[in-house]
């Protein structure tokens, strides 16, 4: 097992005069599955485009399994890749889709026919080889497309918002699916999304990314309770975070005294975190909906609007009346800016 | 009253639309001696001695193979220039398009005026060399127009999913793109063959002594001869036409190209 098996050395990648990625630095552990997190414009899908080799570094360079292939074509990396549209090729059979990249190696049809029956048995396509893509379902079209990647057993296999174009039920199938793949197969997987819980639920590690660059590296627990930007926060679902200015809580909108001694320079409280029922402060409720095991308020507060879950054991309190609320220790985080 | 009024509409325009094509056909089946309408009389005879017409044969000969040729090499010229407008961000792309696409705009005698004066009187090209290189450049914008459509509803990652598999830039463009745009490339082909068929004005220009394309070939005919052969020639080449362009609907929804 190598803790360098993709190994990202001061990449910087760019459109044109554009800057997406300064100079990035990231290993990727042998066997794990990484996940790529970050907002659209973050410098995700630039970062696979350019393992892929898909996109040229400006500078900087790429190696997969101790060997640096910064100059090696898309054609001779040996990576896989399933596109966010799949991208099948509509005019060719489910199996001669999967058998395309075997074809184009020197092997026999009897090994071409029992690699490619092997790669749609392992997605469960067993049946389907005579359809054309377009005869199939979509969440058919993506275990088609991961075969064909797969059959070539691709030393990196990189996934383009894989769960994006599903259907919630098809989701939880294919985020199985994917976990029992790598299991299997023991390929090093690589996946770009823009949904946290995908990220949260599918990877070993994430990387969140911002603006081109790394904001926090971590495994989904660590990024899930311990954030340690306020933009890490904001991602992971703490939906309140105000600055601490001499004692006090202060956002754009005024400001509330803090309860207890905090040296960060930022507090973040998830919705449930807040208590709501009683505590030192009061707002006015402007919004509360049900969401099965618990009540969403949205409260008017000195410091703006604030996001508090209530659990449904207590009163529902009306909109337009006055609430008691605190934002307890125990439940803040600190954030570094 | 609408109903009425939309009806009427339809009519005339179907009349206008299809009413010559039925008087030349009747026209060509006279059993007179001049051309007229109504025929004084009906027969095949017209029809037949068409085909015993020696300069219609070899016209029909040559705008058959400049209709061909001329569109093949449309296409082999056509087709990477489509690709290279549609995949990649060239400087004065849209320049280029323009370009390509100013033999359309352009009024044919023009063309013919400016090829005759540019091309073939400097250069000493043959009349058939000038004519085929003509139908070229005619056709091409047809042929970059038609398959750029195709191209557009072809993503282009499907070409970089090749590419991860194992192909060359080259084999991605002919096991993956080209089969997914034939029904493109064989809709130009029928749309530059009939324009390159039915061309008229800058043919005229190029035409020299004793090589003529059809459409020119009957003109001449005409200056001389007034008989009903003419309309007969007229109606067989309009159903020649009508039949590729139904046999093309059949196959691959030429409609869905044009």
């Amino acid at each position: 097992m190598s803790d360098k098996y993709v190994s990202l050395s001061n990449l910087t990648l760019s459109y044109g005069k554009t800057v997406a990625v300064p100079n990035l630095n990231l290993d990727v552990v042998e066997g794990e599955l990484i996940a790529l997190l970050g907002p659209s414009g973050c410098g995700k899908t630039t970062t696979m485009r350019a393992i892929a080799g898909l996109l040229q570094p400006t500078s900087g360079s790429i190696a997969i399994d101790g060997r640096d292939v910064t100059r090696v074509a898309a054609n001779k990396r040996g990576i896989g890749l399933v596109f966010q549209s799949y991208a099948l090729f509509p005019h060719l059979s489910a199996f001669e889709n999967v058998a395309f990249g075997l074809r184009l190696q020197k092997m026999s049809d009897a090994e071409v026919r029992k690699r490619t029956d092997a790669g749609i048995a392992t997605v469960g396509l067993t049946g389907f080889e005579k359809r054309k893509p377009a005869e199939m379902s979509g969440g058919q079209q993506q275990r088609l497309a991961l075969a064909r990647s797969l059959v070539m057993e691709p030393k990196v296999l990189l996934l383009d918002e894989p769960l994006s174009n599903l259907d919630a039920r098809l989701r939880l199938e294919m985020r199985t699916e994917l976990q029992r793949v790598q299991k299997a197969t023991g390929v090093t997987m690589v996946f770009v999304t823009h949904d946290q819980s995908e990220a949260l639920a599918l990877a070993d590690r994430i990387v969140l990314m911002k603006d081109g660059k790394i904001e926090q590296l971590g495994t989904p627990h660590e990024l899930y309770a311990k954030p340690a930007t306020a933009f890490a926060a904001e991602f992971m679902g703490f939906e309140n975070i105000f600055r601490v200015e001499g004692g006090n809580l202060v956002s754009d909108s005024g400001q509330l005294p803090l309860g207890f001694n905090a040296v960060s320079p930022m507090l973040a409280w998830r919705p449930s975190g807040v208590q709501v029922g009683r505590g030192p402060f009061s707002g006015t409720v402007s919004a509360s909906s049900f969401a099965g095991g618990h009540r969403e308020y949205v409260i008017d507060t000195p410091l703006g609007e604030i996001k508090a879950d209530a659990s449904i054991e207590t009163p529902e309190v009306p909109i337009g009346d006055t609430i008691a609320f605190d934002l307890p220790e125990a439940a803040a985080r600190p954030l570094s800016v | 009253m609408k109903d009425l009024t939309s009806w009427a509409i339809i009519s005339i325009t179907l009349t206008f639309l299809i009413g010559p094509f039925i008087i030349i056909i009747f026209a060509g089946a006279s059993a007179g001696e001049a051309l007229a309408f109504p025929p004084d009389g009906l027969s095949l005879k017209w029809y037949l001695k068409v085909f015993t017409i020696e300069s219609f044969r070899q016209s029909f000969i040559l705008s058959m193979g400049l209709a061909i040729f001329g569109t093949l090499a449309a296409l082999l010229l056509g087709v990477p220039a489509a690709y290279a407008l549609n995949r990649y961000d060239l400087p004065g792309a849209e320049t280029i398009r323009t370009i390509v696409a100013s033999p359309i705009i352009v009024p044919g005698i023009i063309v013919g005026l400016a090829l005759l004066r540019y091309l073939v009187i400097p250069t000493g090209f043959t009349v058939t060399l000038a004519l085929f290189l003509a139908h070229t450049a005619l056709v091409l914008p047809y042929a970059v127009r038609v398959v750029s459509s195709s191209l557009n509803n072809l993503r282009s990652d499907m070409e970089e999913a090749a590419v991860l598999l194992g192909c060359t830039r080259l084999q991605a463009f002919t096991k993956v793109v080209l089969p997914n745009i034939q029904g493109g490339v064989l809709a130009a082909f029928i749309l530059g063959f009939v324009t390159s068929f039915n061309q008229v004005p800058v043919s005229l220009f190029l035409s020299g002594p004793g090589v003529k394309t059809l459409p020119i070939d009957m003109l001449a005919y005409m200056e001389i001869t007034y008989d009903p052969s003419v309309a007969a020639l007229s109606a067989l080449l309009a159903f020649m036409s009508l039949a590729i362009v139904f046999v093309a609907e059949r196959l691959l929804g030429f409609s869905r190209y044009v």
